[in-house]
């Protein structure tokens, strides 16, 4: 395995505090929101997947994946 | 000299764990910790002038006039403004006075200065799971596991009971850590006394806070909100090593 770079999601002003639920959740919908608008290999887009994987937990992100599939996620990820 | 050239060539052994009938504080290992101990070095430095203070006025006058040795008192002295002035602002300048340092500490406490690892740590009945997905393996799936008590049973010679884990937490020191809590089923709460770390462990909420581990070692924690009935058997281990055995941790994690 190559070296691995130690790096992980810097602090976001828009979530200076101690509670970060929103900031994951916030990565997540704006993960989809742009693969859903510019495809999914636009580049920049991997930023905010790295976030969302980091911050969530692995239960939540499940969960969200599967009411994605089945079209009930509670709140929007298309623009 | 030389016992004190010699003392210094026996290793010395860090209080990193509870000890039984401790009564100071474990032997730190972050900055925040350290900032705890000041603060608390501080306040205790005033706060004994004034136990002493209002303990002596305490036994004097229950020394020295007590119903026995004082039996005849003037029934119209009721109250002394000045006097009373005195000992309500006084006590009011000494909590502002504490306030400041304080306030200073936890606001140096909650900011996250740029961490270089995310830590997950899910709480749940009654155990720990740590999820490190900054990286992912060659299968797609992060490093994730769950960390278990290790009965009595099973405990090695030099082993501590109730603390010890099977899978601890790896980290590398000096580097900013930034940890995520959250709990799974009940609040639970996330506690390292040696780095200086507590935070609450909630379901539908993820707390974030951050650590900054000097030096090499083990450091062992507990949980910190009731959870039911094994709340004193889920502990945390933090195994803080050189930055290359955490690479090495890492790779033979991710393959």
């Amino acid at each position: 395995m190559s070296d691995i770079e130690i790096k992980t999601t810097p602090f976001d002003a828009r979530f200076p505090n101690t509670n970060q639920s929103k900031h994951c959740w916030q990565s997540y919908s704006d993960y989809f929101k742009c693969i859903n608008a510019r495809g999914e290999d636009f580049a920049p887009c991997k930023d905010f997947k790295k976030a969302y994987q980091s911050l969530c937990p692995a239960d939540w992100v499940g969960k969200w994946d599967e009411q994605r599939e089945e079209g009930t996620l509670p709140f929007k990820v298309t623009v | 000299m030389l016992s004190n050239f010699l003392f210094k060539l026996l290793p010395t052994v860090n209080c990193d764990v509870a000890e039984p009938w401790q009564l100071s504080f474990q032997d730190g290992a972050s900055p925040s910790f350290e900032g705890i101990v000041d603060l608390h070095d501080q306040i205790m430095f005033y706060l004994v002038i004034i136990v002493i203070g209002v303990s002596w006025m305490l036994g004097i006058i229950i020394v020295k006039f007590n119903t026995a040795k004082n039996p005849i008192v003037y029934k119209y002295f009721t109250h002394g403004t000045v006097i009373e002035l005195i000992w309500t602002v006084t006590p009011a300048f000494v909590l502002v006075a504490i306030a400041f340092p304080s306030f200073r500490l936890l606001y140096l406490m909650d900011e996250v200065i740029d961490p270089a690892i995310t830590v997950k740590a899910v709480g749940s009945q009654w155990f720990w799971s740590y999820e490190y997905s900054d990286y992912i393996s060659d299968s797609g799936e992060p490093i994730a596991f769950d960390s278990f008590m290790v009965p009595e049973a099973d405990l090695e010679e030099g082993q501590f009971r109730l603390l010890e884990v099977d899978n601890r937490v790896v980290l590398p020191v000096d580097t900013h850590v930034r940890f995520i809590l959250t709990g799974s089923d009940v609040i639970h709460s996330f506690a390292v006394p040696a780095l200086g770390l507590k935070l609450d462990a909630i379901p539908g909420r993820l707390n974030q806070t951050s650590t900054f581990i000097n030096r090499e070692g083990l450091f062992y924690g507990q949980c910190s909100e009731i959870c039911g009935v094994n709340h004193g058997f889920m502990p945390i281990v933090i195994e803080a090593v050189s930055l290359e055995k955490y690479m090495a941790w890492l790779n033979e994690q991710l393959s």
